[in-house]
């Protein structure tokens, strides 16, 4: 009798203690870097250009980089991807079509990051002639975050109760009329919190943009989508690996670091918010 | 236009949306093949998976990737071993053991480390813990198997812990109950009724956190150490396929064999990888998990 306890506060002991090892290594590591960087952080670091071969100076270069990668990956994926979704929980039927696209967006979803670049550098920059510009980035970046976006509209689609669209329908309202006011508001916080997510994964993907979009230097700013573009993931990767002078850069690295983990750790953070305030009010 | 006819139009634009990812898939797949295939004129398929030597730049050069399939398997099977039982066990803790509280915080923490960009875990692996390890076991250097191995674990328990906690939620509470009626300890229910229970959502979560391992670029680029060589022990170093992709292609010259063999290498990676996701997609539709109804 007394053995079976034993065991069992030993299993639980090893439970808690690998609980506790993911939260303290994940708690230590954010804390770490979000220390080292702090001290680099001023608003000359956020507003500057790189100087004297990137060991001095700001990385203004490669947020407006990274902003602009984001958003153009938001905007080719968001439309898609939510109309995507509209269509396979609101219109398909269980049939052989359903079954092949659904297995097609999880197969995407699986594809490794590295493929994307490859995909991009082929298809935009070499067969499409863009050439590396925020324009092929941004299309690698969207098409890689789609089936996210897909994913969580879907999820969110379906979470709004079958009685609501029963009840506009019986009103002689039409099925388009019925998804355009009915479903999507109700379904928009869920949507949002998935569609921010994708955001937050496109902001600090570095391998799809490596040779799509993303330059070691640029002297200027970008002037249109057909211009390279720096971008914090890659800055970091660079500094860290590419330079001849990786020891004097560490501080930059630091601070680059904490910038795009404040970034996308923020816009991870924006969703969780968002998806449990709309779990409290949820009215059904 | 009628009303019907404008419904029509809206459905038939939307199937045509929802057919683009697979389109998408597609011409990845033309793409992969179109700029990989040429490589096979210069090197047979055999000798290309299976040479370990890979000397791209060499004059006669040398195309065998099997070293770095290798070193791909090598790191994910590391990676697995440390990552799938923290991964379970904090599932095991999240659904079946801890307070709400503890709960609500503990899980919006793992979810962040899923959203942590690779770069910093890679970043992290370079700078701190590669010191560490040189320093700790006087290594010749700390950018080696177990570094990677211990970075990419990092990345794949996100995964594994958040399909195993639902594999284990969606395991009906009158199995528990009636362990429980039956006089068993909440240990003996966990070990010989929940868990076996979510067995395929669990199984599906692990080989989800292998495909994650096998397809990360940035943590193995940066912290694998690029030799080519095949590894004998976990302090060697090794360029895992992702790697040598992504460290290559700037150099290589456009549509030279070099080109060509590394998106060949993209070929073989998307396939593994796609192999992982139809088996999880197999074992979480072929073993849903039993409800009460079925028993």
């Amino acid at each position: 009798m007394k053995l079976r306890y034993i065991k069992q506060s030993a299993f639980f002991f090893v439970v808690r203690l690998s609980a506790a090892v993911i939260g303290a290594s994940i708690a230590g590591f954010v804390i770490y870097l979000a220390v080292k960087g702090a001290g680099v952080i001023s608003w000359s670091f956020l507003t500057e250009h790189p100087r004297d071969m990137m060991t001095k100076g700001g990385i203004m270069p490669a947020i407006l980089g990274t902003f602009y990668l984001t958003l153009g990956a938001v905007v080719i994926a968001l439309p898609m991807g939510i109309v995507s979704a509209i269509y396979l929980s609101e219109y398909a039927k269980q049939g052989p079509i359903i079954r092949i696209i659904r297995i097609g967006v999880n197969c995407l979803a699986g594809v490794p990051s590295i493929i994307f670049g490859l995909f991009g550098l082929s298809l935009f920059v070499v067969f499409l002639g863009f050439g590396s510009c925020i324009l092929s980035g941004s299309l690698t970046l969207g098409f890689l975050i789609l089936p996210t976006i897909i994913g969580a509209s879907e999820e969110a689609l379906k979470s709004v109760p079958q009685t609501f669209r029963e009840a506009s329908l019986a009103l002689g309202v039409s099925k388009w009329q019925t998804i355009y006011r009915i479903v999507l508001p109700n379904a928009l916080p869920g949507i949002l919190t998935g569609s921010i997510l994708g955001i937050g994964r496109a902001a600090g993907e570095t391998a799809p943009i490596m040779f799509t979009s993303a330059a070691f230097f640029t002297g200027k700013l970008p002037q249109s989508i057909f211009d390279e573009v720096m971008a914090l993931p890659y800055h970091i990767y660079v500094l860290a690996t590419a330079g001849t002078r990786i020891e004097q850069t560490r501080p930059i690295q630091f601070g680059t670091i904490l910038v795009l983990m404040a970034l996308v750790l923020g816009i991870d953070l924006i969703a969780i918010v968002i998806r449990s305030r709309f779990r409290r009010k949820k009215r059904w | 236009m009628t009303r019907t006819t404008k419904e029509l139009a809206i459905k038939r634009l939307f199937l045509f949306f929802a057919l683009l990812s697979l389109f998408i898939l597609g011409i990845i797949i033309i793409f992969l093949f179109y700029e990989g295939l040429p490589i096979f004129q210069a090197i047979s398929p055999l000798d290309f998976l299976f040479g370990v030597e890979w000397y791209p730049t060499y004059d006669p050069p040398n195309f065998g990737i099997g070293a770095l399939i290798i070193g791909s398997f090598v790191v994910t099977v590391f990676s697995t071993i440390i990552a799938v039982p923290l991964g379970v066990l904090s599932a095991v803790y999240i659904a079946e053991i801890a307070p709400l509280f503890v709960k609500e915080l503990f899980k919006p923490v793992i979810e962040l480390l899923a959203g942590l960009p690779s770069v910093v875990l890679g970043f992290f692996g370079m700078a701190i813990l590669a010191p560490w390890l040189q320093e700790t076991f006087d290594l010749p250097t700390g950018l080696n198997i177990l570094n990677a191995s211990i970075m990419l674990a990092f990345m794949a328990v996100p995964t594994i812990c958040s399909i195993s906690e639902d594999a284990l939620y969606s395991v009906p509470k009158e199995f528990k109950e009636a362990s429980y009626a039956l006089g068993a300890t909440k240990y003996e229910t966990i070990a010989r009724v929940t868990m076996p229970a979510a067995l395929s959502g669990i199984t599906t979560a692990v080989i989800l956190g292998m495909a994650r391992a096998i397809g990360e670029t940035m943590v193995v680029l940066m912290v694998a150490g690029g030799a080519t060589a095949v590894p004998e022990s976990i302090f060697d170093s090794v360029r895992p396929m992702p790697a040598s992709i992504a460290a290559e292609m700037a150099e290589a010259p456009f549509r030279s064999q070099h080109y060509h063999a590394l998106f060949a290498t993209g070929i073989v990676l998307f396939l593994l990888s796609l192999g992982f996701n139809l088996v999880a997609d197999y074992i979480s539709n072929r073993f849903k998990e039993v409800g009460s109804a079925t028993l």
